[in-house]
């Protein structure tokens, strides 16, 4: 761990432009390129910044060990992922939802229902609350797919328009929680750049307060 | 399962091979030294306890304990910590020894993870007990001789968070007055969820004061060692009793701990909970050597002892000794030890002998080696620091 430096998990993919529109608003100049490098670790030049560009599902892991200060993450990945790492402010970006969906009119065979999600501990979670027994299918992608082909009775995932489900026929049957990107900080590193951590977060929640207003 | 490879250990445990041992033992060295320099006794428990007695007051996670049958059909965990035993033999074979008791372990705990590398399910864990004693000396006396322990070792940045979680829990019950409710909050704060904190503070529908009052309280991480007091000193107006004498409390810890000039290395942090839930008092993590997680923790258990029909207050703290080796490691503390070593053939056996057994009464580590017993004599000789050979076909005595 660098005494002076912070350095910040990002998230590629989905949420990467939101996460990056975001920093600059909370007043970091990230180069034009920020978004079309292919590399994996950038410096600021004029700050002492360090970015490393992770799959969003391995943020908090490189967060809880330390390997970076700070990092941004879905709040899926959060609670799937139960790391223990600070959850210091609600980035109010890449919002959605995580649902239980499935076809209409669909009457399961099953003695326990079919689960297919991305997120199993949620999943499960969700159900135990229910005092439902399900049986879980985890897949990593385009779990839509599951009802549809007959693998599943139901899936649980997040949704954000609702154009996948629909395009594919599926309705929601169940809104589990609302899902946005959180600020994580690890819990040494805070201990050790109380300062410097404190001055992003407050960066952080000033250039967030826009996103707060119009939440659906 | 599928049948085990050969060099296969279970699930979490791993071997400590010579150089993690000669380190861990050097610093193991240090620990006994010292704390036996502050006048505690180091004692012995057995790794098998009541899974009824032991197992239950250690508020460890059932999902954690290693849990069995013993022979008599009793079920038994491997001890997952070391406070409850010790609390256990305080209220029983100790009983009729005069308070305060100082006493200390080194010893391996075993907690089952499910979790990846970097969390072993056996760790060695060296801490300190001070039971008897409910003013705040004992807990500066703890919280330096933590320190105390930690600088002996020579890694960097050292750091601790100290909190207070009956402040937490008195400050609380006076805002929302219901136990389950105080219990929620708390264990939003153990999950470091400030964003489910804050949610959660918000569907209370509790009046706009109490909500404000509560969201500060996040907030108040943020603030120094003196603007932390200067808050917790206006939390009081207005507040039940129990809030004013922890703050207190507080105040007089850190007025301690000034005059031990250890305030340098504190961080007051009055929303630190940790996951024991047996801790009734002040609680505090060590940090130190980069590494990224806490290296040691401890806090005040007033309560603990009573579930031993020993009601008396405590506190104390454990040092992980596997973090604590990682973090040497990155502080570049050289661990490495430096071994000589005595080559010789049968016509000088005695004098090699001398020669060594001379060396060792100074204090050096020496190996006695048969030059007919070294297989690669390069690879051998690599080892040590210094070689000398008492050998008849070359007639010399080389360094």
């Amino acid at each position: 761990m660098n005494e002076s430096r912070i350095t910040v998990a990002m998230p590629k993919g989905r949420i990467f432009d939101d996460a990056c529109r975001l920093l600059r608003n909370a007043g970091f100049s990230l180069p034009d390129t920020f978004e079309s490098t292919r590399k994996l670790i950038l410096d600021l030049d004029d700050e002492p910044f360090r970015f490393i560009l992770a799959k969003p599902v391995d943020v908090p892991t490189y967060v809880e060990y330390g390997a970076v200060d700070i990092g941004i993450a879905g709040k899926d990945v959060l609670l799937e992922s139960g790391r223990d790492v600070y959850e210091m402010v609600d980035l109010g970006i890449s919002k959605c939802h995580m649902a239980v969906a499935g076809l209409p009119q669909h009457r399961s065979s099953n003695p326990y229902l079919k689960i297919a999600t991305k997120y199993p501990h949620i999943a499960s979670d969700y159900y135990r609350k229910r005092g439902e027994q399900v049986d879980l299918i985890a897949l990593n992608g385009s779990i839509e797919l599951a009802p549809i082909v007959g693998l599943a009775d139901a899936i649980v995932d997040i949704v954000s328009t609702g154009q996948t489900l629909r395009e594919n026929g599926l309705v929601e049957f169940d809104r589990l929680m609302d899902i946005s990107s959180r600020l994580i900080v690890n819990p040494v590193s805070y201990r050790l750049k109380k300062k410097a951590i404190d001055q992003i977060v407050e960066k952080m929640i000033r250039a967030t307060e826009g996103n707060k207003v119009g939440m659906d | 399962m599928t049948q085990p490879y050969m060099f296969e250990k279970p699930l979490g445990l791993r071997d400590l091979l010579p150089s993690a041992q000669r380190a861990i033992a050097r610093l193991e060295n240090i620990f006994q030294q010292e704390l036996q320099r502050w006048g505690y006794d180091f004692l012995q428990t057995p790794a098998l306890e009541y899974a009824e007695t032991v197992g239950r007051a250690s508020a460890i996670e059932d999902s954690q304990l290693f849990k069995f049958l013993d022979a008599e059909g009793h079920p038994v965990v491997l001890r997952p910590d070391m406070t409850t035993p010790i609390a256990r033999i305080a209220a029983s074979s100790l009983r009729k020894e005069p308070l305060p008791l100082r006493l200390a372990y080194t010893t391996a705990l075993y907690r089952s993870q499910k979790k990846e590398g970097g969390h072993p399910s056996e760790f060695e864990q060296t801490g300190a007990e001070l039971i008897g004693d409910a003013t705040a000396y004992a807990d500066v006396e703890i919280i330096s001789l933590m320190i105390a322990l930690l600088q002996k070792t020579g890694i960097d940045s050292i750091r601790l968070a100290i909190g207070h979680v009956g402040f937490v829990n008195a400050f609380f019950y006076d805002i929302v007055k219901d136990k389950k409710t105080v219990g929620q909050l708390r264990n939003l704060l153990y999950n470091k969820n400030d964003v489910g904190f804050r949610e959660y503070v918000a569907s209370l529908e509790l009046p706009d004061e109490s909500a404000r009052k509560l969201n500060a309280f996040i907030d108040s991480r943020r603030l120094n060692n003196d603007e932390t007091l200067d808050y917790l000193e206006s939390l009081t107006s207005g507040s039940a009793i129990p809030v004013h004498s922890y703050y207190q409390n507080i105040l007089e810890l850190v007025d301690l701990l000034k005059t031990d000039h250890l305030e340098g290395k504190i961080d007051l942090d009055i929303t630190l909970v940790p996951h024991l839930n047996y801790y009734t008092g002040f609680v505090f993590q060590g940090f130190g050597g980069g590494l990224g997680f806490p290296v040691a923790s401890g806090g005040r258990y007033d309560d603990l002892l009573a579930q031993f029909d020993r009601p008396c207050p405590a506190t104390g703290f454990g040092i992980r000794m596997d973090r604590l080796l990682s973090a040497a490691r990155q502080s570049g503390i050289q661990t490495e030890p430096r071994k000589k070593a005595v080559i010789f053939d049968r016509a000088n056996a005695g004098r090699a002998l001398l020669f060594a057994n001379q060396e060792r009464n100074k204090g050096n580590a020496v190996v006695l080696q048969h030059a007919d017993g070294i297989d690669d004599a390069a690879a051998f000789a690599e080892q040590f620091e210094t070689i000398k050979r008492f050998l008849s076909s070359d007639r010399m005595e080389t360094e």
